[in-house]
């Protein structure tokens, strides 16, 4: 007979709560309810871009709208759904009860939805237009209130990011189980060393710049700004030593999910598991060293131009590693397309475009040719959204039974699938001919000659905006209705399948057992037998097949 | 029944986060340490700029900046470098389960970082630019001013470690993580001066 074990009541998920699998929970909602904010203002460009004129809104409300989503999108739905599955998993994967500091980790929470409401604010004084870099001196002279409520709420929302980061830090490196060593832990938990190390060295900076920036708009110095002797330069310098990293702090977690749900249902070991996590620190550490890659067209020496782009490029290695190790471990399995590992293609598929028109962009002549078009906006939309969203529903469809208890409906999951990928790449796939084309990023206005192909992308934005419905009404159905999911549902070694589903309030009823590496698949493991407990598992892992 | 007992094991969590987590070992000295590597790239950040400016502007200072009055700051550098050692010695004599010299120590290091925050303040009111007189006074101020901040809130951990050590058997020869948590802070902020210094003061001589 089970035990009873407490668990969860549902008000706990509406209260502050140190327990790391709420606040899992919490960050994730939260963050996809940005995503709806997000996405909708992203339709009502769409709607408007949909005709040369600007006719629908005023071009100060596009500006405003395209800055608002841009940093709607990175800073409260990427950033925070990267850190929601840290938290719900990373004690889970190493067998322990909590994170190292689950009282600053609420805190860390606690931060973001009153630094997003803040920021929507920003709407009722003059949302700031400047684009989600904010750039001086155009920063400057476009709405000083709205300006300022962006750079504190960036401040609030990096602030709750490093204190995520150290948490990640201390649980990784300090409390894994006895006997887990750092090369049989999970590659989830490396992709999160690797981004928590580049949230701990490059936030700071861009809270430098953001710091001095606020001098600028309220005090009157001239720190960037030409005009009282400054240099604008500078701010470029500062914020894109943070930003560029920061991509990878918007794709690495979701590297990590993908390691995860890739062998779980090809049923097959990860191909280079040491490839993958070292992989991972070089392209923290490389992304520390290639900023300037934004900056070419910024009177940038040609030296340093050439520099940056060798950099950038030599990125593409380690990337195209972890590539190449994803497809390999997929390679002859025996996969099974659900919507877990349908979006974990998509992924695939979609970062494959991103990561090449990447390495296009990163060619100086190229750049300075596309700098500032709708290739630009391919290009990050298909390694943002194709990379780290996809990849986010794979892990969403992956461990929901986990965090509910509740399987999902595998039907509208691929209708969640199937309208995403194809509008997704109704959506970006033609911006990349727009922007060769010549057609400028950030304005509500374009030359009526690229009119057709406009038409073409905002009814794929519909469909994208239509995609969400399926998403939605899964949850709550399943949430529902849903059939009770197993403590095991998908035959998994990490340890987070080996407690109930949902686990209980300290994850194990007892100490969870290493029987097998994080992704022995099809490997013969019946040498450790003589365990009772150990042939319980393995039964239930071989199940069915 | 069911409830209360979530309830009791809510409660019993939240007591035990009061001292590190159960059984487990203490890593909040770790989680200071990527605290202070994350701080001190803002200062970095700050530093690099300020190098910057340094090398593009054809004139740097720019014209007209004063010249800087020396002796403060450096009866400030001096204090402070001494409060390092002041402090030292309080965790020392922690280590020996010496209360009443942690709170001797920590006391002498407290009034000099106050001294120290009022040779700023003397500075401030008596130099002859401003915020933004020219790009080197805004530097000038906005370093100043950043690490002015981390002397405060050090000023104010070692303020609490004292009001805490008054309760008996807070701090001991086996639990001292805050006087070594402050004491560290306060060596860090130290050294960031000394840095600050060098850029701000010393390398404007000509
Ligand atoms: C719902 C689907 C989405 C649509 C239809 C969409 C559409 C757009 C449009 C029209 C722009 C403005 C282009 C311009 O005027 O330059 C834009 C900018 C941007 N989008 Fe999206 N987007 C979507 C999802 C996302 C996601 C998921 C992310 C990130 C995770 C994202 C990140 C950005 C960023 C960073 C910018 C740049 C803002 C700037 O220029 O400052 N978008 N997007
Ligand atoms: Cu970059």
């Amino acid at each position: 007979m089970e035990q009873v074990h407490p668990q969860r009541k549902w008000q706990d998920y509406f209260g502050f709560s140190t327990d790391h699998k709420v606040i899992g929970v919490q960050y994730l909602v939260t963050a996809f309810f940005f995503y709806l904010v997000g996405g909708a203002m992203a339709e009502v460009m769409r709607t408007e871009l949909a005709t040369p004129d600007p006719d629908l809104v005023q071009p100060e409300f596009y500006n405003q709208l395209m800055t608002m989503h841009g940093s709607i999108m990175l800073f409260l739905w990427i950033i925070p759904a990267g850190a929601a599955f840290a938290n719900y998993l990373i004690p889970l994967m190493i067998g322990t009860d909590d994170m190292a500091f689950p009282r600053l980790n609420a805190i860390a929470f606690w931060i973001i939805p009153p630094g997003g409401i803040f920021f929507l604010c920003s709407f009722f004084v003059g949302a700031p237009q400047a684009g989600w870099t904010s750039y001086p001196p155009l920063s400057l002279v476009s709405g000083v209130w709205g300006e300022e409520i962006w750079i504190l709420s960036v401040l609030l929302l990096g602030l709750s990011s490093m204190l995520g980061a150290f948490n990640f830090v201390t649980t990784i490196l300090k409390m894994r189980m006895p006997d887990m060593d750092i090369h049989s832990m999970p590659l989830f938990c490396w992709s999160m060393l690797a981004t928590s190390a580049l949230v701990i060295l490059g936030t700071p900076v861009l809270a430098a710049a953001l710091i001095l920036l606020s001098f600028d708009l309220i005090a009157g110095t001239a720190f960037f700004n030409p005009a009282g002797g400054g240099d604008p330069i500078v701010y470029q310098h500062m914020f894109w030593f943070y930003s560029h990293p920061a991509v990878y702090i918007m794709v690495l977690p979701f590297f990590g999910v993908i390691s995860e749900v890739l062998p779980v249902h090809a049923r097959k070991p990860i191909f280079g598991y040491r490839a993958i996590a070292y992989s991972g620190l070089a392209i923290s550490f490389l992304g520390l060293i290639v900023w300037a890659h934004h900056m070419f067209s910024s009177g940038t020496p040609g030296w340093l131009r050439m520099f940056f782009m060798a950099t950038t490029m030599i990125i593409a290695v380690p990337t195209g590693i972890k590539v190449f190790s994803w497809c390999a471990t997929i390679w002859g399995g025996k996969i099974s397309l659900n919507s877990s590992m349908l979006f974990a293609l998509g992924f695939l598929s979609s970062f494959l475009i991103g990561g090449l028109s990447g390495v296009m962009v990163a060619s100086v002549p190229f750049d300075l040719h596309v700098h500032d078009t709708y290739f630009v906006v391919a290009h990050f939309h298909y390694v943002l959204f194709g990379g780290s969203v996809f990849a986010l529903f794979a892990g969403v469809y992956h461990w929901f039974p986990k965090m509910s208890g509740k399987m999902v409906n595998e039907t509208l999951g691929r209708i969640h699938f199937i309208l995403t990928f194809v509008g997704f790449n109704l959506t970006f796939l033609p911006m990349h001919p727009l922007g060769l084309q010549g057609m400028n990023r950030r304005i509500a206005l374009y030359d009526p000659k690229f009119q057709a192909m406009n038409e073409l992308v905002t009814i794929g934005s519909y469909i994208l905006a239509v995609s969400t419905f399926p998403f939605l009404i899964n949850i709550f159905w399943s949430l529902w209705k849903g059939k009770k999911a197993p403590r095991n549902p998908w035959r998994a070694l990490t340890l987070e399948w080996q407690t109930s589903s949902p686990p209980i309030i300290e994850n194990f009823e007892e100490e969870p057992v290493l029987w097998a590496g994080p992704y022995d698949y099809g490997i013969d493991t019946e040498s450790v037998d003589g365990d009772e407990e150990v042939d319980d598992m393995l039964a239930e892992v071989a199940g069915s097949s | 029944m069911q409830s209360s007992a979530v309830n009791e094991s809510q409660v019993v969590i939240d007591s035990q986060q009061e001292s590190g987590h159960h059984g487990h070992p203490d890593h909040r000295m770790f989680g200071i340490i990527l605290f202070l590597i994350s701080d001190s790239m803002t200062f970095l950040g700050f530093f690099t700029a300020f190098l910057i400016y340094r090398a593009i502007m054809p004139v740097w200072p720019p014209e007209g900046t004063p010249e800087l009055e020396l002796l403060v700051p450096i009866i400030n550098t001096v204090v402070l470098v001494a409060s390092s050692f002041v402090m030292h010695k309080g965790q020392v004599a922690l280590k020996k389960n010496d209360i009443k010299g942690l709170q001797l120590w920590f006391g002498i290091t407290a009034v000099m970082g106050v001294a120290f925050l009022l040779g700023q303040s003397y500075e401030y009111f008596n130099a002859e630019f401003g915020l933004t007189t020219n790009l080197f006074a805004s530097c000038f101020y906005a370093l100043t001013g950043f690490h002015g901040l981390h002397v405060t809130v050090g000023v104010l951990l070692i303020l609490s470690v004292l009001w805490r050590s008054r309760t008996e058997g807070h701090y001991s020869s086996s639990s001292h993580f805050g006087v070594e948590a402050a004491e560290i802070y306060w060596h860090f902020v130290d050294v960031i001066w000394l840095v600050l210094f060098i850029l701000v003061y010393l390398l404007q001589m000509s």
